[in-house]
């Protein structure tokens, strides 16, 4: 009598294209994604209808529920030079690892007398530190968030140049150099006259183009 | 666990002394796997996905001379207000007991909803809307060429006789209320539009307005 010969058939799976595809999606997300950093302040920007992208190159305040501004440079070169250049104006000496620190930090909202001891507190730390903001004087002399807008400015200014000058000794002459935009990323529910003052502060230094931060808002 | 060995099991036949034990070529997958998915889980939970979005606005240049400010043809003047009211009038302002002896400008009340403030909009800019659709259209069929369109559209909005908002804020208004405004101006393809300074008869209707119709 003839037998049916089962094929034998193992209880396990093939795991191969369960691997395939998780690295896959592992290489998607390293790929697209940018790491998120911890802002020292939570804003809840109004949504709109805009689909524009942010530069890459820009310098950001953020103006929180309260309406205290706080300062950010992406690029960490003109980070580092920008501290030097305010330490010198208010004769705060910053050191060399104080610099480096500052580098790596994201937006910060202390006034220059504070921002030493700030800067070297360990992460843990800072996230629960209330930050005060950066102060705006419009009348005094010491307009510290003026001087933060302009000493970025010039610094920036400077290193666009050199990189200019460089491209023209290394004979690129497609060389284009994103210029540096002025972002405000501000809470919906902050009064607009907080943002004013702000954008008063860049009017000192004629600058009247802004980026304002919203979401995408669908509808 | 994947794989179980089951290579050598059963069937003794007379030939199987003289074989070597078959050993499975086969990887155990599952500690792969799991390392694969922790790595996707990490980038998943750490990273943002999209870059934010942004609005452009052009802020006006103080003017040295106060004067020029209020020479507009077909203007309506926004100002925001405490909870989020809106208040409009248009054309030019005259304050009480003015030279011209024309009435007190009243102002109208409206709100940022989609009947108020787009309705609003789309009625009174119309005519520039309905010629950068046109322009729109005609890139579609390949007509005109995208940067044509560009400058075309650009042209069509700066118009002398274009619509042209003021946006006008009080202390009490949210930066909220003025996003909302500035994104239907881009949704009605407004393209004249300015955040200005109040003044101060202004001001005073708008507080009278506010008293008349007090906080729910």
């Amino acid at each position: 009598m003839p037998r049916i010969n089962m094929p034998k058939s193992s209880p396990g799976l093939d795991m191969t294209p369960m691997v395939d595809l998780a690295f896959l999606l592992v290489t998607f997300f390293m790929l697209t994604a940018s790491v998120r950093v911890n802002e020292p302040v939570i804003v809840d920007t109004p949504g709109s209808h805009s689909d524009k992208l942010l530069p890459d190159n820009v310098m950001l305040i953020s103006i929180d529920v309260a309406g205290k501004p706080f300062f950010n440079i992406t690029n960490p070169d003109v980070r580092i030079k920008t501290l030097e250049r305010m330490g010198a104006q208010y004769r705060i000496d910053f050191s060399d690892a104080e610099k480096k620190r500052f580098a790596g930090m994201t937006s910060f909202g202390v006034p220059m007398s504070q921002l030493k001891e700030y800067i070297m507190m360990d992460d843990v730390a800072r996230a629960k530190v209330k930050s005060p903001g950066i102060p705006i004087d419009t009348t005094g002399i010491h307009n510290e968030l003026g001087d933060w807008i302009q000493f970025g400015r010039i610094v920036e200014l400077t290193r666009e140049k050199a990189e200019q000058t460089k491209a023209k000794d290394l004979g690129r002459t497609g060389y284009k150099n994103e210029p540096l935009r002025y972002a405000i990323k501000a809470d919906g529910k902050a009064k607009y006259l907080s943002v004013k003052q702000v954008i008063d502060v860049f009017k000192k230094f004629d600058i009247y183009r802004f980026n304002l931060i919203t979401n995408l808002e669908a509808d | 666990m994947a794989d179980v060995n089951t290579g050598d099991g059963g069937g003794h036949g007379k030939h199987d002394k003289k074989r070597a034990k078959k050993a499975s070529t086969r990887i155990d997958m599952t500690p792969m796997v799991d390392l694969a998915f922790l790595l996707l889980t990490f980038f998943v939970l750490t990273s943002t996905f999209s870059k934010p979005k942004t609005m452009e606005i052009n802020y006006p240049a103080d003017p040295k001379d106060k004067k020029d400010l209020q020479k507009v043809n077909n203007a309506l003047t926004f100002i925001m207000t405490k909870d989020d009211n809106l208040y409009y009038y248009e054309g030019e302002f005259y304050p009480k007991n003015n030279k011209d002896k024309k009435p007190l400008t009243e102002l109208i009340k409206t709100d940022y909803s989609k009947d108020g403030l787009r309705k609003l909009l789309l009625d009174r800019n119309k005519p520039t809307r309905d010629k950068v659709l046109e322009l729109t259209e005609k890139v579609k069929n390949h007509e005109i060429a995208d940067t044509t369109f560009k400058r075309m559209a650009v042209a069509e909005k700066g118009k002398k006789e274009a619509l042209t908002v003021l946006i006008k804020s009080d202390d009490k208004a949210t930066y909220k209320n003025m996003i909302d405004i500035v994104d239907e101006l881009n949704i009605t393809m407004v393209g004249k539009y300015a955040v200005v300074d109040m003044m101060q008869s202004e001001l005073d209707l708008v507080n009278a307005a506010n008293d008349a119709n007090p906080a729910k």
